[in-house]
């Protein structure tokens, strides 16, 4: 779906079979086990030796899968219109205290169509370079979840076109906050970190032509693009 | 034309049947009596102080009783920082641009336990006091202060600013940052500065 085309509203439950009980808030879920989510059987179908395991914890479905084929998996998951997972709520790493663990990146995807949840997992072994496939391609809200989740682990996202921290100032020397071995105060003295922080200029990033949504008009929806046409002020 | 002549400006006439008023004062007194009584704050709100200090400037603790009623949310036209709130060290530069932006005389006032000195965020991200980026004249503990505490602050700051001297050349020195690192003070005291509880045991009184 390209994103000039129309908005179409996405109808909570609109792909269940019609006489299907109303949503109802679940009561007495068990820790471990209860119904998996039907998507699964249908990703082993198509997927095979990629889906590695399945987890249900808490009544939600978590999948863990190949890393290098991930965005292929979300691809099919977003487009197969029996899935329609259309909703990527979130992108973000897990990194373990025991340092055999392999760090985990996470993607959590919501079918609205179907009422369904999903969590993706895939597994970075340590010694092995981080780097899993951008989703980006898939979902424009994987922009900035990517961007922090590289900023926090430093997990590379192959394919993101713009993968630069978020959170963290440009030029920041000193690591990736969120990995374990990060200390809690940081690695340098603080008249070190004060130094480096007063050392950017913020103001050389942002210029008023980048901020300027001129380059965007292509990208806007077409019913965007004929109002500001016709003069429409932006409410500026 | 029918107006009174203007008077000699350099002759002083008294005429007690004129019913003309006269004050004699120390210069000192009165421009200081002015600033004191007209500060006007430029709110640095990054956090829930600066909530805290929003009920401050409202109409049930109302700031404009001390004459701060006109909030400069632009740093050329302010008298007062106040910092309301943590500061990251990615907001550094920015606090350090608008003090440097406002005009002297000015004063800064850092609000609360997190702008004081880091407050419980003494990790990676957070500056461990923004004395360290920026002169600061009071400091008002509290997490956050309550509006009184933040009243009896800005008391504080009325009461050194009366007791300024136009004589005294000190006061009025704009911070000069060593170029090369935009320190204003040396490393080492920031080091002791920002370790823990260091702020809260070196930091001087002021005012009062």
């Amino acid at each position: 779906m390209s994103p000039s085309s129309s908005f179409a509203p996405v109808i909570p439950g609109s792909g269940l079979p019609a006489g299907s009980p109303a949503a109802t808030t679940p009561k007495q879920i068990p820790h471990r086990g209860g119904p998996v989510n039907p998507t699964v059987d249908a990703l082993r179908e198509k997927f095979g030796a990629a889906i590695q395991r399945v987890d249900v914890v808490w009544g939600e479905t978590s999948v863990v899968v190949e890393r290098s084929r991930v965005a292929e998996i979300v691809r099919w998951l977003h487009d197969d219109p029996g899935q329609s997972y259309v909703y990527l709520s979130d992108v973000t790493a897990v990194e373990f205290r025991d340092v055999e663990q392999p760090l985990e990146v996470v993607w959590h995807l919501r079918s609205l169509a179907f009422r369904r949840f999903i969590r993706l997992k895939a597994l970075l072994p340590k010694g092995t370079p981080l780097e899993v496939p951008s989703v980006y391609p898939i979902f424009k809200s994987a922009d900035w979840m990517e961007r922090e989740c590289y900023d926090m682990f430093g997990v590379k996202f192959v394919g993101h076109p713009d993968l630069r921290r978020l959170l963290m100032w440009e030029g920041y020397k000193e690591g990736f906050p969120l990995r374990k071995d990060f200390p809690l105060r940081g690695r340098f003295s603080r008249a070190e970190q004060l130094r480096q922080a007063l050392a950017a200029n913020p103001e050389a990033r942002y210029s008023k032509e980048e901020l300027s949504i001129a380059d965007a008009f292509e990208d806007l929806p077409q019913d965007m693009r004929a109002r500001l046409r016709s003069g429409e002020k932006t409410g500026e | 034309m029918g107006l009174t002549p203007r008077p000699e400006p350099n002759v002083v006439s008294y005429d007690p049947k004129g019913g003309e008023g006269w004050v004699t004062t120390r210069l000192d007194f009165l421009v200081n009596w002015g600033r004191a009584n007209s500060l006007w704050p430029m709110p640095f709100g990054t956090a829930c102080c600066a909530i805290e200090f929003m009920a401050t400037a409202a109409a049930q603790f109302d700031l404009a009783r001390f004459g701060m009623e006109r909030m400069s949310f632009s740093p050329r036209q302010a008298d007062v920082l106040i910092c309301a709130g943590r500061v990251p060290f990615k907001l550094a530069p920015v606090l350090r641009r608008i003090w440097q932006q406002m005009p002297q005389p000015k004063w800064a006032i850092s609000m609360g336990a997190c702008a004081s000195t880091g407050g419980m965020f003494d990790n990676y991200a957070v500056v461990q006091g923004i004395d360290t980026i920026i002169p600061v004249d009071v400091y008002v503990p509290g997490c956050p202060p309550r509006p009184e505490g933040l009243i009896y602050g800005i008391m504080m700051l009325q009461e050194k600013v009366k007791r300024e001297r136009a004589a005294d050349p000190s006061i009025r020195h704009e911070m000069e940052p060593d170029p090369t690192s935009q320190l204003y003070i040396p490393p080492s005291a920031i080091n002791e500065l920002s370790e823990p509880f260091g702020n809260a045991v070196h930091q001087t009184r002021s005012g009062l």
